[in-house]
């Protein structure tokens, strides 16, 4: 760098904070692994599997649209320290993620890093766009749709691939992580046996959501979901797209209409109203309500409030 | 490419086929259904898994490039690199399918049949003003494609990211910003090597898509070059200081060779190479709640102006924005509020001049795709302290969708000697292909 007089002060600084830093690092290597999620779900399937060997913190919160996240400087104060960071992928935090990524000053996480993990690697993804894409239809995911997580084979899968990267990157504990996955993955076929069962006479049912948020979870429960109160991905409700929407509903004989927690209720309810159909505001995440607050709950909680919703409505 | 992968998944799902007929075969014993399905669910699993690293590999094969070092195509052993998870299995295949491939991964060369996954994210901005009214000083156009906005940007490697944004005006084009951000450097530092906006204050580090106004304040144009603003080649170094309570700091160094502004906004020459400019930033931040936050800043710069050898221009300002937004209703209500203070210190004959503005502005985001805002203006003119600019504005803007918004604004600009200026402007900006996100 070069240097021309009358500024030593800023010299002075900078040398300031090179020194600071050669000293503050160094603190900083605690034995337990620090990871950083973007969501909350990649969060309870790391805590899951990492147990008392991490400490894993997420940028977003669980009643909070994933798509729009603020990058906030207070999130690189996280991402500095961190290990190792776990994303959802498929453009879902296009918007806010990246500009963290890079001014992060964290060569351990940056992408290509093993600090990095797309966690949609792991997963079953649904609605691949074919052939062309276009925004005519919205903002679509071009690799896929992102909301993957609700569907309990999915959890197992990123929790186990989760599990892997923590043994990578801390191969001491390795057998501990597999051990915790085990010990989750049994606990996760059990709490699936019962909500299979729990949801089996509710199978073939229709149901219309506010985005698309839904496909993984309505193909484990065997869900139909019949139609959108967006017109596209991304678009607010249009009056012309709702009165379709309604006849659709009342055609298909639908009595669901499911909202995530960040959307306005406005229009799911005139559509609630005109169809005689139960509008539910479920959780797409952890955390989307205080009581829950793991992957677990979760599901307890969506499959308790699609049940009530769809005994009302028999 | 593809053949490649259709032979790897039809390898990989023969091989527990064939797998399972010998074992029931050798122990001539009918596996029950559940083993039976316990095995589909295994093989499920594996057909996602490999679905998974084939969007990988389509979507960001440069990362494994760079850790294999040139040469050595049919070394065959996969483990020469750490490759990330989820590319150990094709990186292991290729070689010995196909050679050419790695090793013509050359600075600049995409190679092989990966190429169009490795093309930089692409995207142009249109920025279209219309205007009425009548301004002495500043005429604008009644149409104009006021901006054509090219970005480019992509990861270089695992180190490094690089954004250019070229802007083309109606005739010619000019390089906005360029350059690469080093990432991985040690102890946390982050730098930027290329042409840039410099760190001063807010205004001037936005892009004019980015801007909540058609225009830019008056301060900006009286003081730190107009819509250009400070913007020069240079090497920039920033990093997070540690403080206590969930405090965010971060300094930020810049120097630059000493150009900015053009001949109506000038601000820096260096007609010496010694004649360097130089800008340091100091930012704070803080979040008063979830949906609240103070972003605090001050910065400084100096350089060479215009009126002669060894005349200096310095610069300092003070910018405070609030922002609120509630998590829950995201996307549909927020609120901006944002001020920025510059003092500009010109040496030139006879005296000295010292000038000072400011602007404070306010943005309402009403509902989903409605905003309003207001702005209010105040500046002194660099080489005349004593003329001072005043005016005010009122902004509403609809945006039909996340990629393209409509804005209208009524700007009033009251110039010395009480020489009044009233005018609309109708603004059109539409965004096409991935953009990348700007800083907060």
């Amino acid at each position: 760098m070069e240097r021309t007089t009358g500024f030593d002060s800023v010299t002075a600084l900078i040398l300031a904070t090179l020194i600071l830093s050669f000293i503050l690092p160094t603190a900083a290597q605690a034995k337990k692994l620090n990871v950083v999620t973007s969501t909350t779900d990649m969060a309870a399937l790391t805590q899951e599997v990492g147990g008392d060997k991490v400490n894993v913190e997420s940028i977003a919160k669980g009643y909070q649209d994933p798509h729009f996240v603020e990058a906030k400087p207070s999130f690189l104060l996280k991402l500095r320290q961190a290990d190792l960071l776990i994303s959802v992928g498929l453009q879902l935090e296009i918007g806010w993620l990246p500009p963290l990524i890079t001014q992060s000053g964290n060569p351990r996480i940056q992408v290509g890093a093993p600090g990095y993990l797309d966690a949609s690697q792991f997963a079953e993804i649904l609605e691949i766009p074919q052939g062309t894409v276009t925004r005519a239809e919205g903002d679509v995911h071009p690799l896929g749709n992102p909301h993957y997580w609700l569907d309990p084979d999915n959890g197992r899968r990123i929790a186990r691939g989760i599990a892997g990267k923590l043994s990578d990157l801390d191969p001491q504990d390795a057998a501990y992580f597999q051990q915790r996955f085990q010990d989750f993955d049994k606990r996760l076929t059990a709490a699936e046996q019962k909500w299979d069962s729990e949801m089996q006479p509710y199978r073939g049912r229709k149901l219309v959501t506010y985005h698309r948020s839904f496909p993984n979870f309505a193909k484990h429960f065997g869900l139909d979901v019949i139609g959108y109160v967006e017109p596209r991905p991304g678009i607010p409700p249009t009056p012309s797209h709702t009165l379709e929407l309604i006849q659709l509903m009342k055609r298909e004989n639908c009595k669901v209409v499911l909202v995530e927690p960040y959307f306005d209720l406005k229009t799911p309810q005139s559509i609630g109203r005109q169809t005689a159909a139960q509008v539910v505001v479920y959780l797409p995440s952890v955390g989307g309500e205080k009581q829950v607050t793991n992957y677990f709950e979760l599901f307890d909680y969506d499959i308790a409030l699609l049940i009530k919703a769809f005994q009302v409505t028999q | 490419m593809t053949q490649r992968l259709t032979l790897l998944l039809v390898f990989l799902f023969s091989v527990p086929i064939v797998a399972q007929q010998s074992t029931a075969t050798a122990s001539s014993e009918r596996p029950d259904a559940a083993t039976l399905l316990q095995k589909i669910r295994d093989l499920e699993d594996r057909v996602i898994a490999l679905e998974g690293q084939i969007r990988q590999l389509k979507g960001q094969p440069a990362a494994a490039a760079p850790a294999q070092p040139g040469g050595t195509p049919e070394s065959g052993t996969p483990s020469v690199a750490p490759a990330p998870q989820g590319q150990q299995v094709p990186s292991g295949a290729v070689p010995s399918t196909g050679e050419g491939v790695i090793q013509s991964v050359a600075l600049g060369g995409a190679g092989g049949s990966a190429a169009k996954a490795l093309n930089p994210d692409m995207s142009m901005i249109g920025d279209f003003i219309g205007s009425a009214g009548h301004n002495p000083f500043r005429p604008s156009p009644s149409f104009e494609m006021h901006e054509s906005e090219l970005g480019v940007q992509a990861i270089i490697d695992p180190y490094a990211r690089g954004d250019f944004f070229l802007s083309f005006g109606e005739e010619g084009v000019t390089l906005e910003e360029g350059y690469i951000t080093l990432t991985a450097l040690p102890a946390g530092f982050v730098a930027k090597v290329g042409k840039f906006r410099g760190a001063f204050g807010k205004v001037n580090t936005m892009h004019n898509h980015m801007l909540p106004w058609v225009d830019r304040p008056l301060v900006n144009n009286n003081l730190v070059a107009g819509e250009d603003g400070l913007n020069d080649a240079g090497v920039s170094v920033q990093r997070i200081i540690p403080a206590p309570r969930g405090l965010f700091l971060e300094l930020t160094g810049q120097v630059f060779r000493g150009d900015s502004g053009d001949q109506q906004h000038p601000l820096f020459t260096s007609p010496r190479k010694g004649d360097v400019s130089a800008l340091g930033h100091l930012r704070t931040f803080k979040d008063i709640t979830e949906s609240t936050n103070i972003d605090m800043g001050a910065s400084y710069s100096q350089g060479h102006n215009s009126a002669g050898a060894n005349f200096l221009t310095r610069l300092y300002g003070v910018d405070a924005t609030v922002r609120w937004r509630p998590l829950r209703r995201s996307i549909y209500h927020s609120f901006v509020g944002r001020g920025e203070f510059i003092w500009s210190q010109r040496q030139q004959l006879p005296f000295e001049q010292r000038a000072f503005g400011f602007y404070t502005s306010a943005d309402y985001q009403l509902r989903r795709r409605w905003f309003v805002g207001g702005r209010y203006d105040r500046s002194g003119e660099a080489e005349d302290a004593s003329r001072i600019d005043k005016g005010f504005s009122a902004v509403l803007t609809y945006w039909p969708s996340e990629f393209s918004q409509i804005r209208g604004q009524y700007r009033f600009t009251r110039y010395p000697g009480n020489i009044d200026a009233h005018e609309l402007f109708m603004q059109v900006m539409f965004s096409l292909g991935a953009h990348g996100a700007h800083p907060f």
